[in-house]
């Protein structure tokens, strides 16, 4: 089959491409621009947060009816268009042949497809910003029947395209999963049995199990949704016998697990990085995975908790309360064998790493006020205010947007075959680092003070008044935030054309992906590899060199 | 301490004790975990000549962090559930509490409270818009309802938040609590108030002072605060702040 | 067809489930229909046990009822679940190589869906009649409790198995088509066992909806 790749047209190679690493590398490019997109968004509501009714240079004052938009399409973006493709559709696609010795994918032809509905729906999102009567307001949680009726936030077109837009998102996501899933089972090269796949891998197996599962239960509701907005039923509409809080149950069923999807992946990729960093094999591995299916799991039976005051019986309250602390359990699993596995090590500050640390500092900051929420009685004054915020962004941004940032510098020479800088890279993450601290850890503050979320206008509530020049620190600190960005966008466009050539295993780790040229050629390996042992011997006895890569032939005849 | 709001109501203070025991536990094991991380990365950086200690891992490391954390949330979780309870449990509710209808709408609130008669749906109900007024020292029972999208009834002195679902009839109640309020006084004495019943009232706008003792000093002399409080806002986005009865 | 997955260069790859990659595909597909469906039956169920009247298939119009007519629905079914026999009675037929018996009962499934789909369309249009909509008519409102609720539930739920149906008599075509080709043969059929699984799914679905819109 690669006799003839040569033959195919740009066209073919690079742009309808079912080559795994091209769909991949394609995801890439799409979902950072999306990040942009999104980190734009949010700085313009923040100008408004900071400096209410002030002019926001270049583009007026921000209406209330926009700040909505503005928040919506910040939160969508973001999560659906940034950092789960980021995570997914990115490193599943790219990573997961690779690391596991396969060609290709299942079903290459449908990866393709995937990633052009991903773009569609995209489109359509972005579309969406423009349409008469502005882009959807009622929250990326949409909820009904704020959602439902145009009247209430002005945005029809608008929230209609939104839906659209999700549908195909989520068919996009359906085909991703349907390939992650069955290539994993069926496509390991010899000896990669189960439990001696990366943790990267187990991790972006299980997500896409649990997207399977999830994405068609939003599908159905946001298409009930759908039908409300432009058929007349009434499946969300109390007027005519339909129930606001079906919506939110429905949200919540998929939206908890989808936090998750959003997660594990990145703690997985994290893993395989800190055991690399730290020479030293993952500590624990099987409880690691044990742990990941764990909270999987537990991920299913706690989307309540984010409906304590909805209105919901407080029973319900009492039971998603012990679900949802129980998921503390594995996350201390993975945050403690993450410290075990540095203890004792001898650790490579590169770039990677950094982020990887980083990734642990700040996911524990987020997974612990989550503790917070997760009590029912706390919740009740913390619910929907910048507690909320802060605890989404510690989680998203500290957690999964660090580990993002250290896959695209560990992973970019086998995508480009070029070195990133590691200067600069160091210098991103030192800025990042400050800037995003000083920009949400304040936020906490704000939520215990009762600061509310999706507010236009802070200045407004007395009680809120002295905290205004909070709300500007806070401000300034995220344009800062945007602006240590730039860097990141300097050394990637000129590292890709001007970087160091990578060497063959730059990193000196042992996953199959690097035994192969950066970038690996159409089918990967020339040969099917034969894996001999779990990814992480790092400074094993059994070995001179303080790495031992999964297929490198055994010496004497042990394991 | 007093990083929250002042309260001033009568399970403020249990609720604001739990917040307070879980900031201490969680903000150990924040220390815990940034301290081991710098500590690690100090002691364990590299070094030429230097080989990692080769260990797979340990379960009994494991069994330790596992069964530690279990016992902590299972604390946080009994300790949160009495409270819960106490403040949702509808067996519990108050029983000689002052009963009022609450209705939420884009953008307004109105708050009905019953009359001379005692009884709410009668002839001489009082209605009054976006201005909540309760008496002190009495419980208040209300049912909640909104006419048109989601939206939150939050009064952060009083650490009350509910939201207005429409087609549902939510009852939630609070008490405010004289004694939380260091020297505060009301406008004791006059009987124009909604209920035209001898009680103290407290605009709930003055409780989101952030300091409690800046809340009787507020109140003297001046008319009763509006319950900005009570947010409103349209569902889950809201819009700007507008008074409209 | 019951070993691993050969990789490039003849190599067998690390025994996984043992299933082809098209049918493991597929029954990994059907676990996110499942979901799907279950969303769909669950707003079901939460919404029609939430009120306390429910417009009753069998129930005459003037007592709150639908017209629609749980007989014919009945016969309906049956033909379905025939369907799922005619289906297996394929495979079946060209596990030994039996062409002829291949293309027969393919194209009696392709008929059969065929028709159940022919007579959904009937009972839309008598539903439709008689004011039964999405949202369903004024006057209709007044006799019928929950008509709306009624209409939205039942549309929805039905409309999406009618259109998992449509797309199933489509693929059935296709592989009917090929089937009269000589495409598939004793050893090489994977086509016709992707397909019978999604068909089974379709009608398992249906004998859910059944049960719950129509039965219970
Ligand atoms: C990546 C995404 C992500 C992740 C991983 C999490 C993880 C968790 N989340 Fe979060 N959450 C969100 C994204 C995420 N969340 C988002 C986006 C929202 C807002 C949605 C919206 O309304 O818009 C939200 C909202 C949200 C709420 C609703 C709040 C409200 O609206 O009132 C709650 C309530 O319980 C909650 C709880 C938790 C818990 C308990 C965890 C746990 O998984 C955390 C577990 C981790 C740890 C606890 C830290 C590590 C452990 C240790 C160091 C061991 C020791 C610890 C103890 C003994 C306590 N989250
Ligand atoms: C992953 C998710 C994610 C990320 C990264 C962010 C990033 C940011 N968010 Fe957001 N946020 C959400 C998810 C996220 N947010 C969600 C889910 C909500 C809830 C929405 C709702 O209520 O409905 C929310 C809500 C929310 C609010 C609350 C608004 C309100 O309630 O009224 C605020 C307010 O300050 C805010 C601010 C910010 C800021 C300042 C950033 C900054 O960090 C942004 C900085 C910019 C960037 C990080 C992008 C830079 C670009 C690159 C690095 C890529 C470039 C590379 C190349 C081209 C090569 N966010
Ligand atoms: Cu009502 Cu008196
Ligand atoms: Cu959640």
């Amino acid at each position: 089959m690669d006799a003839h790749h040569e033959d195919l047209s740009f066209i073919r190679k690079y742009i309808f491409s079912t080559d795994h690493k091209i769909i991949g590398i394609q995801f890439l490019f799409a979902s950072l621009a999306f990040l942009v997109l999104g980190g734009v968004l949010a700085i313009m509501l923040r100008w408004q947060l900071g400096f209410p009714g002030q002019e926001l240079p270049g583009l007026g004052v921000v209406a209330p009816k926009f700040y909505n938009s503005l928040v919506t399409m910040h939160g969508t973006f973001m999560v659906f268009f940034a950092v789960m493709p980021l995570l997914v559709g990115v490193y599943a696609n790219y990573l997961i042949p690779l690391k596991i010795g396969a060609p290709d994918m299942a079903f290459p032809r449908l990866n393709m497809l995937s990633f052009w509905m991903f773009i569609q729906s995209g489109i359509v999102m972005t579309a969406s910003l423009f349409v008469e009567g502005g882009a959807a307001g009622a929250g990326w949680t949409a909820y009904a029947p704020l959602s439902a009726v145009p009247q209430y936030t002005g945005a029809s077109l608008g929230q209609q395209l939104w839906i659209i837009s999700i549908v195909l998102f989520g068919a996009s996501s359906l085909l991703g999963s349907v390939n992650y899933i069955t290539t994993v089972i069926n496509m390991r090269a010899p000896g990669m049995t189960l439990f001696r796949m990366p943790l990267s891998i187990w991790a972006l197996f299980i997500t896409a199990i649990i997207a399977l599962l999830a994405i068609p239960i939003i599908a159905a509701a946001v298409i009930m949704l759908f039908f409300d907005i432009t058929l007349g039923t009434t499946f969300f509409l109390p007027a005519d016998g339909g129930q606001p809080l079906l919506w939110q149950h429905l949200f919540w069923f998929f939206g908890h697990p989808e936090v998750y999807i959003l997660i594990l992946p990145a703690m997985g990729i994290i893993s395989d990085i800190i055991a690399n960093g730290s020479r030293k094999p993952v500590f624990g591995y099987h409880s690691m995975v044990l742990a990941i299916i764990a909270i999987a799991f537990l991920g299913w039976i706690t989307w309540g908790h984010h409906m304590f005051q909805s209105g919901m019986n407080p029973l319900l309250g009492t039971s998603f309360m012990i679900s949802t602390m129980a998921i503390a359990i594995p996350s201390a699993i993975k945050v403690f064998n993450w410290l075990g596995t540095m203890w004792r090590g001898n650790i490579r500050f590169h770039t990677p790493m950094l982020w990887a640390i980083g990734f642990v500092s700040l996911f524990t900051v987020g997974g612990l006020s989550g503790i917070f929420m997760a009590s029912n009685t706390v919740d009740i004054f913390i619910h929907d205010t910048y507690f909320i915020v802060a605890h989404i962004h510690y989680v998203l941004f500290g957690g999964s947007l660090m580990a993002i940032f250290a896959a695209i510098y560990f992973w970019f020479p086998k995508m480009f075959g070029r070195m990133m800088n590691d200067t600069w890279g160091k210098i991103h993450f030192a800025l990042t680092f400050i800037f995003y601290n000083l920009t949400f850890f304040p936020m906490h503050i704000l939520g215990m003070a009762g600061h509310m979320r999706r507010i236009y206008d802070p200045t407004q509530y007395e009680f809120l008044q002295p905290y205004q020049p909070m709300n500007k620190f806070i401000t300034i600190s995220a344009i800062l935030l945007f602006v240590a960005q730039l860097p990141f966008i300097a050394n990637f466009f000129w590292s890709l054309f001007r970087g160091r050539k990578a060497e063959l295993n730059p990193w000196q780790d042992n996953g199959l992906e690097w035994t192969v040229p950066s970038p690996p050629p159409h089918g990967n390996f020339a040969v099917t590899p034969t894996v001999y042992r779990g990814p992480y011997e790092f400074s094993s006895p059994g070995a001179e060199a303080d790495f031992l890569p999964q297929d490198a032939r055994p010496v004497d005849s042990g394991r | 301490m007093d990083w929250l709001p002042g309260a001033a109501s009568s399970y403020a203070a249990d609720m604001d004790r739990i917040f307070y025991v879980i900031l201490a536990i969680t903000g150990l094991i924040f220390v815990g975990v940034q301290v081991a991380l710098v500590y690690f990365m100090i002691k364990y950086r590299g070094r030429a000549g230097r080989r990692a200690f080769y260990i797979e891992g340990s379960t009994k490391a494991e069994v330790v962090w596992t069964v530690i954390p279990a016992v902590i949330i299972i604390g946080i979780a009994v300790a949160s559930q009495t409270v819960w309870s106490e403040v949702k449990d509808p067996d519990r509710f108050p029983t000689d509490a002052l009963e009022m209808n609450v209705e939420a709408r884009q953008f307004a609130w109105a708050f009905t409270y019953p009359g001379a008669d005692g009884e709410l749906g009668t002839e001489d109900d009082h209605i009054s818009y976006n201005q909540m007024y309760v008496p002190v020292n009495r419980p208040v029972l209300f049912n909640l309802t909104s006419v048109d999208v989601v939206h939150s009834f939050f009064v952060p002195a009083f650490r009350i938040k509910q939201d207005a679902v429409p087609g549902l009839n939510l009852r939630a109640w609070f008490g405010v609590r004289r004694a939380m309020r260091s020297g505060a006084r009301s406008d004791e004495g006059e009987d124009h108030r909604p209920s035209g019943r001898r009680v103290q009232w407290l605009g709930c706008g003055a409780g989101l002072k952030s300091r409690s003792e800046e809340i009787g000093s507020d109140l003297e002399g001046k008319d009763v605060y509006s319950c900005s409080g009570g947010r409103i806002v349209g569902g889950r986005a809201p819009r700007r702040f507008e008074l409209h009865p | 067809m019951n070993e691993a997955i050969t990789l490039p260069g003849g190599v067998q790859a690390e025994p996984g489930m043992r299933i082809y990659n098209q049918k493991l595909g597929m029954w990994i597909f059907l676990a996110s229909e499942v979901m799907f469906f279950t969303g769909l039956i669950g707003a079901y169920i939460i919404l029609r046990f939430g009120t306390t009247a429910w417009a009753l298939p069998g129930v005459p119009l003037e007592e709150g009822g639908t017209p629609l007519a749980i007989n014919l629905t009945a016969f309906n079914t049956f033909m379905l679940i025939c369907s799922s026999v005619t289906m297996v009675k394929a495979f079946a037929a060209i596990e030994h190589g039996d062409q002829k018996n291949l293309r027969r009962y393919l194209l009696a499934t392709v008929l059969l869906g065929a028709a159940f789909v022919g007579i959904q369309v009937v009972e839309y249009l008598a539903l439709a009649r008689e004011g039964f909509l999405p949202h369903c008519s004024e006057e209709l409102a007044a006799v019928v409790p929950n008509c709306h609720l009624f209409g939205s539930t039942f549309y929805t739920m039905t409309g999406f198995h009618g259109t998992h149906v449509s797309i199933g008599v489509l693929c059935m075509i296709w592989v009917t088509v090929k089937a009269f080709r000589g495409h598939y043969t004793k050893e090489n059929h994977g086509g016709v066992e992707v397909v019978g699984l999604y068909w089974h799914f379709v009608d398992l679905v249906w004998i859910m909806l059944f049960t719950i819109v129509y039965l219970i």
